[in-house]
């Protein structure tokens, strides 16, 4: 079973010198590898990522299937721990952490948005958005007039008493979007926020995408899809776990 | 702190929500708690009011009283007058009522009634037990043997007065006039429920010594015995005993001294063992109804995998996932603990009226069912979430 937190001492890939966050920088990987064990064998989701990501940036992950785009996020996320490497976020290492430590710096650094919006369907649009709000201790005035905004921002101000099987998936991701920004974290990380939508809806959506990155957010997008990716203004490929700068005419 | 009573009021929410969502599981899972509490409760408070009735039934018979019974040896039947006085200056002893139970037949108003069951007693029972309801009892000047005086009970007034004025009336008792001078009340003892007197026509009380003559005895072989206040029943009981073991020559078998005190020691601890044994057996139906819950728990933890990856993903640390699970638990069982706790209280209600025994609640009873509930809640709450809270949120975000 693989736990988090675990002592992982980085095999040779380590950095010489202490890593000095630049100006700006909010995430910087360096040498990140992760394998995993599939029975015998090793196999090596990532390879060497380098990856530096700057405040106020929108960054799209582009990478079909298997290319080891999902386990950059899981790492991104700190769902996961990499194998070797470092990993700074907001300037601080996220390194051989307890895991309470990790829910904490999720719930602090990171608004998730996943393909299928995992919501909790027993619970109202407001108590979704609510939930990372009562993990971050937010007193409960505070946090009614946070979750309001959030709702009112997405343009579901009208919705809140809604259940998700009452909303349409368009307003469903906005909810989730609402919940992902709630705690008013780093970077907000997506993983094929349109995979889910029919057209239309989806541009919706990387319409408020595009509203928020203008707010100053930094949002990191994941996806397999170039056109969506063209929505970033800077895109990364992954392949075979290997990460390559591209350019944005290739979108 | 404000942490805590976040977490305990979400997670109050989500259980009561899945508890509606779920309502045919939870009920069953449920179930076992109920029957589980409604036993320890149904059963304790049924024993406990049982016990309490008789013994209050018990004291009022003989809190403070020894019952003597001398039916004496070969030599000597019975005790004389003699030895009653003996008996009466025995220190600690505060009067001696002796008792000789007969049966005979009466004749009034031409009729004759084949079955009155006759009892002869002295001035100090009516002085010591609260028996008549109209008219008086017996006077220490009727004592010689030569004043026909008698108190009837109410089916004597009811079978052969027809419910009439009784007092001032006489009636003939095995060939002799008998002036009526009181009535008795009902006899609402167990004893009188339990024995069967519809055969008879009625009871009358005369004079002991009337009594005597009455069944060809000289000697009284039964006497109950009223101890000073202040004084243990087993001192002056101790006494008695070297009294009588004097008055018999030390023979043995001449004589029997029954305690009530100590009767009702050995009441009280039947009862308490007999409490403890129905729990017992009942606490066995709350463990199994804790593995329901446990099992509830797990499929629950199961089936909700992808709501705690995401909750872990959104920031919640696994003590935090932990408590919730276990707060379900206890939710679940407590809640199921007080309608087991209703459900008990109702048995023991039917049960009381059943048996015809007094019904009390006893908070310690309703406090034990509850007690133990939450217990089991948490004791088999705890695996279940000790396994949410070291879910991996990617698999578990992963699951279907």
């Amino acid at each position: 079973m693989r736990r988090f937190g675990s002592k992982r001492q980085s095999a040779g890939a380590s950095v010489s010198e202490p890593y000095q966050p630049g100006e700006d920088e909010i995430l910087h990987m360096a040498h990140i590898v992760k394998d995993y064990r599939l029975g015998e064998e090793n196999f090596r989701a990532l390879d060497d990522v380098t990856l530096t990501v700057k405040k106020g940036e929108f960054l799209a992950v582009l990478g079909p299937s298997g290319s080891g785009k999902t386990t950059l996020m899981n790492i991104i996320g700190c769902l996961d721990v990499p194998t070797s490497g470092d990993y700074y976020l907001s300037g601080k290492p996220v390194k051989d952490q307890k895991e309470a430590r990790l829910a904490q710096i999720r719930n602090k650094e990171i608004g998730f948005i996943f393909q299928s919006f995992y919501l909790l369907q027993k619970q109202t649009a407001y108590e979704n958005v609510e939930l990372p709000l009562i993990y971050a201790n937010m007193p409960e005035k505070q946090r009614r007039e946070r979750v309001e905004e959030m709702l009112e921002k997405v343009g579901l101000g009208d919705k809140m008493k809604n259940y998700p099987n009452q909303l349409s998936g368009g307003q469903q991701q906005r909810v989730a979007i609402a919940r992902a920004i709630a705690t008013n974290p780093t970077i907000l990380l997506a993983d094929e926020p349109t995979g889910a939508l029919d057209q239309k809806t989806g541009a919706q959506v990387m319409e408020l995408f595009h509203e928020l990155n203008n707010e100053g957010r930094t949002i990191i997008m994941i996806t397999h899809d170039s056109k969506i990716a063209s929505h970033a203004n800077r895109i990364v490929r992954i392949l075979d776990g290997k990460l390559s700068e591209g350019r944005l005419e290739d979108a | 702190m404000r942490r805590l009573i976040n977490t305990v009021r979400q997670s109050f929410r989500i259980s009561v929500q899945n508890i509606i969502t779920n309502k045919m599981r939870s009920f069953l899972t449920m179930l076992g708690i109920i029957i589980g509490v409604a036993a320890v409760i149904g059963l304790i408070t049924l024993v406990q009011n049982a016990t309490s009735s008789i013994l209050g039934q018990f004291s009022e018979l003989g809190a403070g009283t020894l019952s003597v019974s001398a039916p004496g040896t070969a030599m000597k039947s019975g005790l004389t007058d003699a030895d009653l006085q003996t008996i009466m200056e025995v220190p600690g002893v505060r009067g001696v009522s002796p008792q000789v139970s007969g049966a005979t037949a009466a004749v009034y108003d031409a009729r004759v009634y084949e079955n009155v069951s006759v009892t002869g007693r002295n001035e100090l029972y009516f002085a010591y037990n609260d028996v008549i309801e109209s008219g008086r009892g017996l006077n220490a000047s009727e004592m010689n043997g030569s004043i026909n005086v008698c108190i009837i009970d109410q089916d004597f007034l009811k079978n052969i007065f027809k419910g009439g004025e009784a007092l001032g009336k006489r009636v003939r008792l095995n060939g002799a006039e008998y002036l009526v001078v009181g009535v008795q009340k009902k006899d609402n003892s167990i004893f009188a429920a339990y024995s069967d007197r519809s055969s008879l026509d009625g009871s009358v009380i005369i004079p002991y010594k009337n009594a005597l003559t009455m069944s060809w005895s000289k000697n009284v072989t039964s006497l109950d015995i009223y101890v000073e206040d202040g004084v243990s029943n087993a001192e002056v009981e101790e006494r008695l005993r070297e009294t009588l073991d004097k008055i018999y020559n030390h023979t043995e078998n001449a004589f029997q001294v029954m305690n009530m005190d100590s009767l009702m020691d050995t009441m009280n601890s039947v009862s308490s063992m007999l409490s403890t044994m129905l729990g017992g057996i009942a606490g066995i139906a709350l463990v199994v109804g804790g593995i329901g819950i446990m099992n509830m728990m797990l499929v629950s933890v199961s089936e909700r995998t992808k709501e705690i990856g995401l909750r872990k993903a959104l920031g919640a640390e696994p003590s935090r996932i932990q408590t919730q699970f276990l707060l379900e638990a206890v939710i679940l069982s407590v809640f199921g603990g007080m309608i087991g706790v209703g459900l008990g209280c109702l048995i023991a209600f039917v049960g009381a009226r059943l048996m015809d025994t007094s019904f009390a609640i006893s908070p310690s009873a309703i406090a034990l069912g509850l007690g133990f509930s939450a217990a089991v809640g948490i004791i088999f709450g705890w695996a279940p979430a000790r396994r949410a809270s070291r879910l991996n949120p990617i698999d578990a975000l992963r699951a279907e």
